[in-house]
């Protein structure tokens, strides 16, 4: 018997025992369906995870003060301290001791109230340089950023995000004045509209230069201090080598080691892998518990291969005593149990397809379905059709021809 | 035991190793042919010592009341079963010593099986039916199609080529299930009780067509417990418990004999004796 002639042979069985064939497939398709979904729903937070982490900035490297590695006495909670200053940022900036690093922004960020008019809104206001423009990767959609001119001058200009800009204005915000901590700073542009990343709202913020920021909004008692640096490495490649070059320079200038180090440097990367550990968690065991799903439509598959050799024995004897032999009989019945095992695999990546459609509409969370994990889905439901087809093609393939011609 | 000897058998030639090379072989050549069951820890003998030899173009009838070893002999001429001993050669081949695919390939080029019971699959058109040895044999499917087509009009279905098993007579799937047997060009043409679930219409129909087959060459052995579908066969063998004599005087010689040591009257159906 060719190949193509046990494909039809199974077919034709399936075919002819519809209800049971789709009952059957049922099991794999849930099985299927609920794999994809799970670890679609994993991967799907993932890279939303990921997104907003990149949306920060491209190549970007993060100092914060502080450190949450040091092992002396004092733990200083990061961020918490305020052992980073312009100066660092200065000398960051200086190619002889950064080569890999392209630009650098430090920032000073602080919650203030806002007020245009009879509006009031609360946001995060950050001084900064022309440079942070750049380095996180935002634009300005409105009206203009501040220039290195604003900075020197300590012009008391701002940049609104969208979000700030739509609370504290009905119009056309730029030119308009906006109070920030009873200074008065003139609206100069607004920042293109990004989302929210993890618990911040990139939108709802306001850009002032940082020497308007030390003089008219901070609290601080050294305005020097500065609660971040933003730096970004030239590129992709230099990544490792920039996050080299600052740990050392600031280790040097700050005369620490890695063991007390008074700043934490942290790259995109370290963010995504911090930020995805729990979700990819979560993804294993969900996918876990789906994988069961799956394993019981294995046995759903097997049970029907054992009910379906047992009523056809009459027809197995026949075609055994037509001339197959027990390694065809094998095959057709190996082939048969395949054969529900992909359709219920095909079937299930539809359903999965569909859901990942249908579902970020419903619970809000995005589903993405990677063609490696299609391509896989397919591939375990054959193998689990034709390991379910195992034993029972074998109870078919030793069925005595006589025996199996004799019953009734 | 069987107490007939080679020499008492009326076949046109019996087994001469002088003559095998320049004579083909018979068809079927049976030399004490021996089948136990054990069952339990008893070992029942269903067949006890069979010679028999049939030539080509024989149409042989085997006789005997159920529970004779009927269908024992029948599972072994078909090579769906194998003798526990004695030798038996199909076509000069020894099927005795072969594995289960092995026998799946001489059941499939040698021999063709009509069965009581039909044995169509439901789902299949007749020419699908017909065509199924030749799937096992791996012929192509455009030449399975035509000799499928040829066999069915060779037993009067090309008309029904396209008809299920359900859409046809008893008589008329009988005839596919011949035609099925045909297709392949078998050595022989078993028949077990091929008329046992048809009405007497359907029967001397059937019957017909074998006659027709054996006038073209074919040989045919035919299994069954009736007389009258006995008697439509050149040759007649009596099959009983477990022995097989190849005349009715020697079968009730064998009787007598055991009812002598007996002195028990065994003989319960006389007008089966009655020729």
């Amino acid at each position: 018997m060719t190949w193509a002639d046990s494909f039809r042979t199974a077919y034709e069985a399936i075919l002819a025992r519809r209800m049971r064939s789709v009952l059957t497939m049922l099991g794999i398709l849930i099985g299927i369906a609920a794999v994809m979904l799970t670890v679609g729903l994993g991967q799907g937070a993932q890279e939303r995870v990921a997104s907003a982490i990149n949306a920060l900035g491209s190549n970007l490297l993060i100092v914060t003060p502080g450190s949450t590695t040091s092992s002396s006495g004092f733990r200083g909670g990061q961020g918490s301290a305020t052992t980073l200053t312009v100066g660092d940022a200065d000398m960051l900036a200086d190619p002889a001791i950064a080569p890999d690093v392209a630009a650098v922004a430090p920032a000073s960020t602080s919650n203030q109230a806002l007020a245009a008019g009879s509006e009031t809104w609360t946001s995060s206001v950050v001084g900064t340089t022309p440079a942070w423009l750049a380095v996180r990767a935002r634009t300005v959609t409105d009206g203009r950023f501040f220039t290195e001119a604003d900075l020197a001058a300590g012009n008391p200009v701002a940049v609104l995000g969208s979000t700030t800009a739509g609370e504290l204005f009905s119009g056309n915000p730029i030119g308009q004045t906006v109070t920030v901590n009873r200074a008065q700073f003139t609206v100069i542009g607004v920042l293109d509209t990004q989302g929210t990343s993890s618990s911040t709202n990139l939108d709802d913020q306001v850009v002032v230069p940082m020497t308007t920021y030390s003089s008219r909004i901070s609290t601080s008692t050294n305005p020097e201090a500065v609660s971040q640096i933003y730096l970004q490495a030239k590129d992709q490649k230099s990544l490792s080598a920039a996050y080299q070059e600052v740990t050392s320079a600031l280790s040097t200038s700050h005369g620490v080691t890695a063991d007390n180090a008074d700043f934490t440097l942290s790259s995109q990367q370290s963010l995504v892998e911090t930020a995805t550990n729990t979700e990819h968690v979560l993804t294993v065991l969900l996918g876990g518990i789906a994988a069961i799903s799956l394993l019981v439509g294995g046995i759903g598959v097997m049970n029907i291969m054992l009910v379906s050799v047992t009523e056809r024995i009459r027809e197995i004897g026949l075609r055994k005593a037509l001339g197959a032999t027990p390694s065809v009989i094998l095959r057709q019945f190996l082939l048969e149990a395949g054969l529900l095992g992909l359709t219920g695999g095909v079937l299930g990546l539809a359903v999965g397809y569909a859901g990942a459609a249908v579902l970020p509409n419903l619970i809000s969370q995005p589903v993405t379905i990677s063609a490696l994990s299609a391509v896989g889905a397919l591939v375990v439901s054959l193998a689990i059709g034709l390991v379910a087809g195992v034993y029972p093609a074998q109870r078919a393939a030793r069925l005595a021809p006589i025996d199996a011609l004799r019953s009734e | 035991m069987s107490t007939v000897s080679l020499d008492d058998l009326t076949e046109p030639q019996a087994p001469d190793e002088g003559q095998a090379a320049a004579e083909p072989p018979p068809i079927l050549e049976l030399i004490d042919v021996r089948k136990t069951y054990a069952t339990g820890a008893v070992e029942v003998g269903a067949l006890r010592g069979i010679d028999l030899v049939v030539a080509e173009g024989d149409y042989l009838a085997v006789m005997g009341p159920s529970g004779s070893g009927k269908s024992t002999l029948m599972h072994i001429l078909g090579c769906l079963d194998v003798p526990t001993s004695g030798t038996y050669r199909l076509a000069g081949v020894d099927v005795g010593v072969m594995d289960e695919e092995d026998l799946a390939d001489v059941r499939n080029r040698r021999v063709g099986f009509v069965f009581q019971q039909f044995n169509l699959l439901p789902a299949l058109t007749a020419q699908r039916n017909v065509e199924l040895p030749l799937v096992y044999a791996r012929v192509p499917r455009a030449e399975r199609r035509r000799r499928a087509t040829e066999a069915l009009e060779r037993v009067g279905l090309g008309d029904r080529l396209d008809h299920r098993p359900g859409e046809l007579s008893g008589g008329q799937q009988q005839r596919v299930s011949v035609a099925r047997a045909l297709v392949t060009d078998p050595d022989l043409v078993l028949a077990d009780e091929p008329t046992g679930n048809l009405d007497t219409a359907s029967t001397l129909d059937v019957l017909s067509l074998f006659a027709e087959l054996h006038q073209q060459g074919r040989t045919i052995v035919l299994i069954t417990h009736e007389r009258d579908v006995a008697r439509q066969a050149g040759r007649t063998v009596l099959i009983r418990d477990g022995h097989l004599y190849h005349s009715h005087e020697e079968e009730v010689a064998a009787t007598e004999a055991l009812a002598a040591t007996t002195r028990i009257p065994l003989w319960e159906h006389p007008d089966e004796v009655e020729r």
